[in-house]
């Protein structure tokens, strides 16, 4: 970690949340701005979530690679169980459950982990499809087959798989521009999550700050009241800026490059928003559950990065490439 | 109402009643049993207008699941868990010398011969008998699990605990989501989030019915479910 581009990050990083920290707390001292007190209080809880999940974060990387996806592997299995705590499942799925719980979830991670890209990137998508229609057919329970069986694939697809590519970043070969530094092998690696994650919340919150400020035309009413188009415009573009300022964070990047990163990264944690504002909206909850406080549930936290994280691997996949011809 | 102003609660109990003879062993195995269960049912624990205490209770919740008194006995504070006796049916905790050794060494359970019911032994009797005047009591007075997840009619056991020991607090527990995590006739569990409501201590009115006493005592379960 001693590299001086790792060294600006962290100290960028850290400086932002400091400052958004001690306004939150400003605000929260003095009420007489004018400010809708519970909005500032969704800020502080939002606040105090980024730094528990900074220090998570930071703790797993400096226990290195390894870690790093066993976190991620935990995160996975936790959005799942939230995921499927929320869907109603009937008993002929308990079977086919307790082996996607207990083994197709720490299978897939074993196979990043052990970076078989070319194994992990069909793994679930295909045997654990054909698993789950299977299991539960054999369990002998035929009443809405179909339904049941796509809401197990897509908790698996959206909560394991999608996430997954988030860790598996931290495997990608990644072709230094520049060989006279030569930084250590996983520090660009772990930037490049970094940045990922970074992108991720930055357009989460100014798509909030936006809506706030300009929303007028709602996307969908009756699957999220606060994602406006407006929102949507605003963290795309900021989005790209910030990541276009940032593109020496992220080691194969070109600041264009960076910039259509941005973009994508923006659009996909919208629609990973929205698809989860959707299956709260079926189910009647608000939020997923209550593990970090204000935060609702793990899902609630991830689904944009989840949306955002197997796009994010394959741009940057190409981005190296193009950098190493 | 009777208010707990009972003499039983206010004074210490004898130390050689609470020093449980649990050895060193069990006592680490339940409480390892205790935090897997909590691990793998994600359980959070909810106190509603009610709060954890030492006094005299008798928790009585719906049954879903094998896991529900485990669960129960586990999100109860240390102090208020060693003072805590599940209630459970004999022919299912005496079978094998694994379940016989977790029922009785573990989790000290007080068990219930439901095959054999006498007029001069009834269980209630036996359960009074044992909790002396120092602990307290799990009970399910469904009777048996339920298979749809709905709680099924109460049996009449807690009125009688009621009417015999009408200082007892009687606290409503609601168990939420076990019976999907270890369903009825399943041994593999799988992890989903449940939740454990405790509710606000009841007590047996005068001259209150048995009926309406025990469809009082299942409305207090439900309405957990809800809130």
């Amino acid at each position: 970690m001693n590299d001086p581009r790792t060294l600006a990050l962290i100290v960028g990083v850290l400086a932002l949340l400091t400052i958004v920290t001690a306004v939150g707390q400003f605000l929260r001292r003095h009420p007489d701005r004018g400010l809708d007190p519970a909005a500032v209080r969704t800020f502080n809880s939002r606040i105090r979530g980024w730094w528990i999940m900074c220090t998570v974060l930071a703790a797993a990387f400096w226990l290195g690679t390894t870690a790093t996806v066993v976190l991620f592997g935990l995160v996975s299995f936790w959005a799942l169980r939230e995921f499927i705590t929320l869907t109603p499942t009937r008993l002929g799925d308990h079977r086919a459950l307790f082996w996607v719980f207990f083994a197709f979830t720490p299978a897939h991670y074993v196979l990043v982990g052990y970076d078989r890209y070319d194994i992990f990137s069909v793994f679930l998508p295909l045997y654990g499809t054909l698993f789950v229609l299977a299991r539960v057919a054999i369990a002998g329970d035929s009443k809405r087959f179909l339904e049941r069986t796509a809401k197990i694939q897509a908790g698996l697809m959206v909560c394991v798989y999608c996430l997954s590519f988030a860790a598996a970043l931290l495997q990608l070969p990644v072709a230094t521009p520049t060989t006279a530094e030569t930084p250590l092998p996983g520090t660009a690696n772990f930037r490049l999550l970094f940045f990922l994650i970074l992108l991720v919340q930055f357009a989460d919150c100014m798509q909030y700050v936006w809506s706030r400020m300009l929303g007028r035309r709602l996307v969908a009413a009756s699957v999220s009241s606060n994602r406006t188009w407006e929102g949507l415009l605003g963290s795309v573009v900021s989005t790209s800026l910030l990541a276009s300022a940032l593109w020496w964070a992220a080691p194969p990047y070109q600041p264009w490059q960076a910039a259509l990163a941005g973009c994508v990264v923006s659009l996909m944690g919208f629609a990973g928003g929205m698809t989860m504002s959707a299956i709260k909206r079926d189910r009647g909850v608000t939020d997923y559950g209550t593990l970090v406080t204000g935060h609702g549930g793990v899902l609630d936290r991830i689904d944009s990065t989840c949306f955002a994280a197997p796009v994010f691997y394959h741009i940057t996949l190409l981005v190296a490439e193009a950098a190493g011809r | 109402m009777l208010s707990p102003a009972d003499p039983h609660l206010t004074t210490p109990p004898p130390a050689a009643a609470t020093k449980a003879r649990r050895s060193p062993v069990c006592h680490a195995a339940g409480l390892t049993l205790a935090a897997i269960a909590r691990v793998l049912s994600g359980a959070s624990v909810r106190w509603i207008s009610s709060q954890p205490d030492t006094c005299q209770r008798v928790y009585f919740s719906n049954h879903t699941s094998h896991l529900d008194a485990l669960l129960i006995w586990s999100s109860l504070p240390r102090a208020v868990r060693e003072l805590t006796r599940p209630v459970a049916a004999k022919d299912y905790w005496s079978r094998g010398a694994v379940r016989r050794w977790l029922a009785e060494k573990v989790f000290d359970a007080l068990l219930i011969d439901r095959t054999d019911i006498k007029v001069h032994q009834s269980p209630v009797d036996l359960m009074l008998r044992e909790i002396g005047d120092t602990k307290s009591l799990i009970v399910f007075p469904e009777g048996s699990r339920s298979v749809n997840g709905e709680i099924g009619d109460f049996k009449s056991g807690l009125y009688y605990l009621a009417k015999k020991r009408p200082e007892l607090e009687l606290v409503p527990v609601h168990v939420d989501n076990l019976n999907r995590v270890l369903p009825r006739g399943e041994f593999l569990p799988v992890p989903m989030l449940s939740c454990i409501t405790f509710g606000p201590p009841l007590w047996l009115e005068q001259q209150e019915a048995k009926l309406d006493f025990l469809a009082r005592a299942r409305r207090a379960v439900m309405t957990l479910k809800e809130s």
